[in-house]
């Protein structure tokens, strides 16, 4: 039995320790945003975080959880509104998908370590992740697009809180 | 593109001329079949889906067609028949709709088609491929909204008892003049009681709101949330998870198995054997994974078990000596070379590669009550019953229950690029859900997918020319061998002197000489021949299928000949492409928008390329360094010539795509044989492009006006070749073999 928190959720989840996070996520808490690629940790399909951190879900045992914070991309943001996401819409990054689940929560993880990221620094966080469909040039373009929305919404959030 | 593949009859009638009698099956209408099974052809087909066969079941107010419905709540709904694996057609099929219907794109809602002959082009055949979607549905779909539209301004007019001709249909919404408005929804009950117009003309393409504006996707939203539904997300909840051992060599089977290891891996609960292998059941992807590792079975290899690289390479040597069939031949090309003093001669060798797919293939099917229900991202959902039939058809047969009791729901695709328009995954489902209680996920480990794929078919090719005074081509002699896709896809019952007549003329597959049996560079004595090896390694269509090879070959051999010329490669091209204005006009804007011949900083060079494809035409020139003796693409210019440009922002998405998809072909793309099964098994071994050597992409849009192309494939055959040129430009190493090995 393994208890943790995700998307702000307590979950206790009967599995054998060695599972991978990545099913339970998906088998038992039916959390299917988070995405089966490779298995082996070389395409970031799986990406998840762990206590802030990204993390590859399907080598990553479902016992070093325990009573972790977990965010998937169903809790990144509950309206579609993080700003990575909203980056994604305006680039129009996606296009078959399947891998974006796990981009979008390997870019939300850049950027919270290093809010304006260079070409560089995204090619060092991003290259753990494979893209089929060959969004990478779209990927880039919008991490610095939200970069650009994180600023807007800190911002605005400053301003507002302002009247305290 | 052969001759008897292409059929631009646009005539649906039925056809006298049958070639055997019993079957009622025009030769005719078999080729044009066939070729939309052979998703790498282009087809010309139309047809008017406002007499289509019937069309689903709805409960919606007004259903006019198949592919639209518009509810009293104003909800509209167009019901998209192609599947979407990333190329856009969930935008851009609603796109044609919304054009003619006069409604605003944000307005429309999208969903995928059940399996049903409304949706396919010839014989109920419904099938997305050969980059034909938009070419199909170019004016069936804009007549569908045009129909609608027509039905909705007469209902209208009938409400307000004034002439249709007054009213004014925009937004959604028909306009009195007077100024009052009546909205879709509120005209959907009267409107269904409208005839179908008979006569249905189309806008102005100088009318146009939509199509030729960059419209956002209506898919990408759902695809930043985890809410986009991919086939191994689909099903009941509780359906089980089945993994599926199979024969690791291709052409072997099932000698025993122990199912006693794997029952006692707790969550494992059923171990069963399919046609083609032993299925593992579980509650959940790991245990059936751990009961399918340690499962015991003993395989019957066959002949197969051999067979490695070495062998493959020898039998299409020996095939070519032994002379293959004539794929085209103008001039005397054997004549000419035996005249000649010092003909140049190249030999090109290209690799089996695997889709690799991000999703790997997976199929959930429940199997009661004498009714099959599959959900499956499958390129290839219905018919025709004539040939083994898609998704609805063979899962009809597995599980047994028939085709009529079959349902197939189609959902995203994660990737497809050919992969997806086979059955196997689907087949497997069927019969394993037919034998056991209860709804069952087929999931593919990556390894499985990487080694139970339908391969781009390797192949051998071996060239010969001529130069005239002048340095341009004179005689050209192209020989290759390869297997066949085309030949696994012929129907048991076709007799030999049809198929060899039609499909597989001179024994030539079509799909594997698309591009450089018609290559486009005037060569006065020209011949090409192409032996079909039979081999038991599985091959199907890759992306861009024929012209992933033989775009590579003859724009390589094109620059060989252009340096041996001692001739610009672009000005080489140029100069031969007198008769070809398409394919010249994305050459020349490729070469202006990279400055080509312009001075570059030391230690880069590039390459350009041309290929037409699917009916669209596009060059690519490539700048690129070395990097540990391997190229290092910095940036790519990318001219696409496709026709009519429906939705600018997913022409480019497409070609950048393309280029990436190509790229990782050209520097890392292999599957080995050993043994007489794949070697390579995931992305450790089976290495993609990413990020960080994903090069910086200028896609130029040169739209001609011609008719629709296609644009899911016709990005990816030049950037091999653009690569590999700029390499000979920069080091004056030319790479005859893919991919490209360091130096």
């Amino acid at each position: 039995m393994v208890s943790f928190t995700v998307n702000g959720r307590p979950y206790e989840v009967d599995v054998p320790d060695d599972t991978p996070l990545l099913w339970a996520l998906r088998d038992a808490l039916h959390l299917t945003g988070t995405k089966f690629g490779c298995g082996i940790n070389q395409c970031g399909a799986c990406t998840v975080h762990v206590n802030g951190a990204p993390v590859r879900s399907c080598r990553f045992e479902v016992s070093r959880a325990q009573g972790a914070e977990l965010t998937t991309i169903e809790g990144l943001s509950f309206d579609g509104t993080h700003p990575v996401q909203l980056a994604w819409v305006e680039e129009q990054v996606p296009q078959c998908g399947y891998c974006q689940s796990g981009q979008i929560m390997a870019a939300a993880a850049l950027l919270a370590e290093d809010p304006e990221p260079s070409d560089e620094a995204i090619d060092a966080a991003m290259s753990r992740n494979v893209c089929r469909c060959g969004t990478y040039v779209a990927i880039r373009r919008a991490i610095h697009r939200a970069a650009e929305i994180q600023v807007q919404m800190r911002s605005s959030d400053d301003a507002g809180g302002g009247d305290r | 593109m052969s001759d008897p593949t292409v059929d631009t009859g646009q005539d649906t009638s039925p056809e006298s001329e049958t070639i055997s009698g019993n079957n009622g099956l025009s030769r005719r209408t078999f080729v044009k079949l066939a070729a939309v099974a052979g998703v790498g052809l282009t087809l010309g087909v139309t047809y008017r889906v406002v007499r289509g066969p019937g069309q689903p079941a709805t409960d919606a107010a007004f259903a006019p067609n198949a592919f639209l419905r518009i509810d009293t709540d104003g909800s509209i709904t167009v019901v998209v028949g192609k599947s979407e694996m990333g190329q856009g057609v969930s935008t851009s099929l609603p796109m044609l709709l919304a054009e003619e219907l006069e409604v605003p794109l944000e307005r429309v809602a999208f969903e995928f088609a059940p399996a049903h002959a409304a949706y396919g082009v010839a014989m109920g055949l419904q099938v997305t491929g050969g980059s034909t979607s938009i070419v199909e549905s170019w004016v069936p779909l804009r007549e569908a909204g045009a129909a609608a539209r027509l039905m909705l301004r007469e209902a209208a007019a009938r409400t307000w008892s004034i002439p249709a001709t007054d009213i004014e249909m925009r937004d959604a919404m028909a306009h009195h003049p007077n100024g009052s408005t009546l909205d879709y929804g509120e005209l959907a009950v009267a409107a269904a009681e409208v005839e179908v117009p008979k006569d249905i003309p189309l806008k102005d393409p100088a009318d146009f709101r939509l199509i030729g504006t960059s419209q956002m996707r209506l898919d990408v939203a759902v695809k930043t949330t985890g809410e986009a539904v991919f086939g191994i997300d689909a099903g009941p909840s509780d359906a089980r998870i089945a993994m599926v051992a199979r024969c690791p060599v291709f052409g072997g089977s099932l000698r025993s198995f122990d199912p006693a290891p794997a029952l006692a891996v707790p969550g494992v609960d059923e171990v069963v054997e399919l046609s083609n292998g032993v299925a593992v059941v579980a509650n959940g992807y790991w245990p059936a994974k751990q009961g399918c590792d340690t499962l015991v079975v003993e395989w019957d290899e066959g002949e197969g078990s051999a067979l490695n690289d070495a062998e493959i390479t020898r039998r299409f040597e020996s095939a070519i000596q032994a002379g293959g069939g004539l794929a085209e031949q103008h001039g005397d090309a054997d004549a000419a070379l035996a005249a000649a003093s010092d003909p140049i001669r190249a030999t090109y060798s290209l690799p089996y590669l695997a889709h690799a797919t991000m999703e790997p293939m997976n199929c959930t099917a429940l199997v009661e009550d004498g009714r099959c229900t599959i959900w499956a991202p499958t390129q290839w959902q219905n018919g025709p019953s004539l040939l083994a039939g898609g998704a609805r058809q063979v899962a009809g047969d597995m599980s047994g229950v028939g085709a009529d009791d079959t349902v197939v729901h189609t959902t995203f695709l994660g990737g497809g690029f050919g992969r997806r328009a086979e059955t196997d995954y689907v087949a497997e489902a069927a019969e394993l859900a037919s034998l056991i209680d209860g709804a069952v996920k087929v999931l593919w480990s990556r390894e499985d997918d990487m080694q139970h794929d339908f391969y781009r078919p390797a192949s051998h090719h071996e060239f010969t020319a001529s130069l005239d005074d002048e340095g341009m081509p004179a005689a050209w002699r192209h020989e290759m061998a390869s297997q066949s896709i085309m030949e696994r896809l012929m129907p048991g019952w076709l007799p030999h002197f049809v198929r060899d007549r039609t499909i597989m003329r001179n024994g030539v597959d079509p799909t594997a000489v698309e591009g450089a049996s018609n290559q486009p560079y005037h060569v006065p004595d020209f011949v090409m021949s192409a032996a079909t090896v039979e081999l038991p390694i599985p091959v199907g269509f890759w992306r861009s299928v024929g012209h992933t090879h033989t775009g590579f070959v003859v724009e390589s051999f094109i620059d060989e000949l252009a340096h041996a010329a001692g001739k610009d490669p672009y000005e080489y091209r140029r100069d031969l492409l007198g008769e070809h204005p398409r394919h010249l006009a994305v050459l020349d804007a490729v070469a202006k928008a990279a400055s080509w011949g312009s001075d570059l900083p030391d230690g880069r060079a590039r390459g350009i390329a041309v290929v037409e494809s699917f009916g669209s035409y596009v060059a690519e020139v490539a700048e690129i360094s070395l990097e540990d003796g391997r190229p290092r693409v910095h940036k790519v210019w990318c001219a696409v010539d496709c026709g009519v440009i429906v939705n600018p922002a997913i022409v480019r998405a497409q070609m950048e795509s393309g280029i990436i998809y190509g790229l990782t072909a050209a520097l890392y793309g292999q599957i080995s044989i050993e043994g007489g099964r794949a070697v390579q098994s995931n992305f450790d071994d089976y290495r993609m492009v990413r990020m960080s050597e994903a090069p910086e992409i200028e896609v130029l849009l040169v739209p001609s006006g011609d008719g629709p192309g296609g644009i899911g494939e016709p990005g990816v055959p030049p950037i091999a070749p653009a690569v590999t040129n700029a390499l000979f430009a920069l080091e004056g190493r030319r790479v005859r073999d893919l991919p490209i090995q360091s130096a």
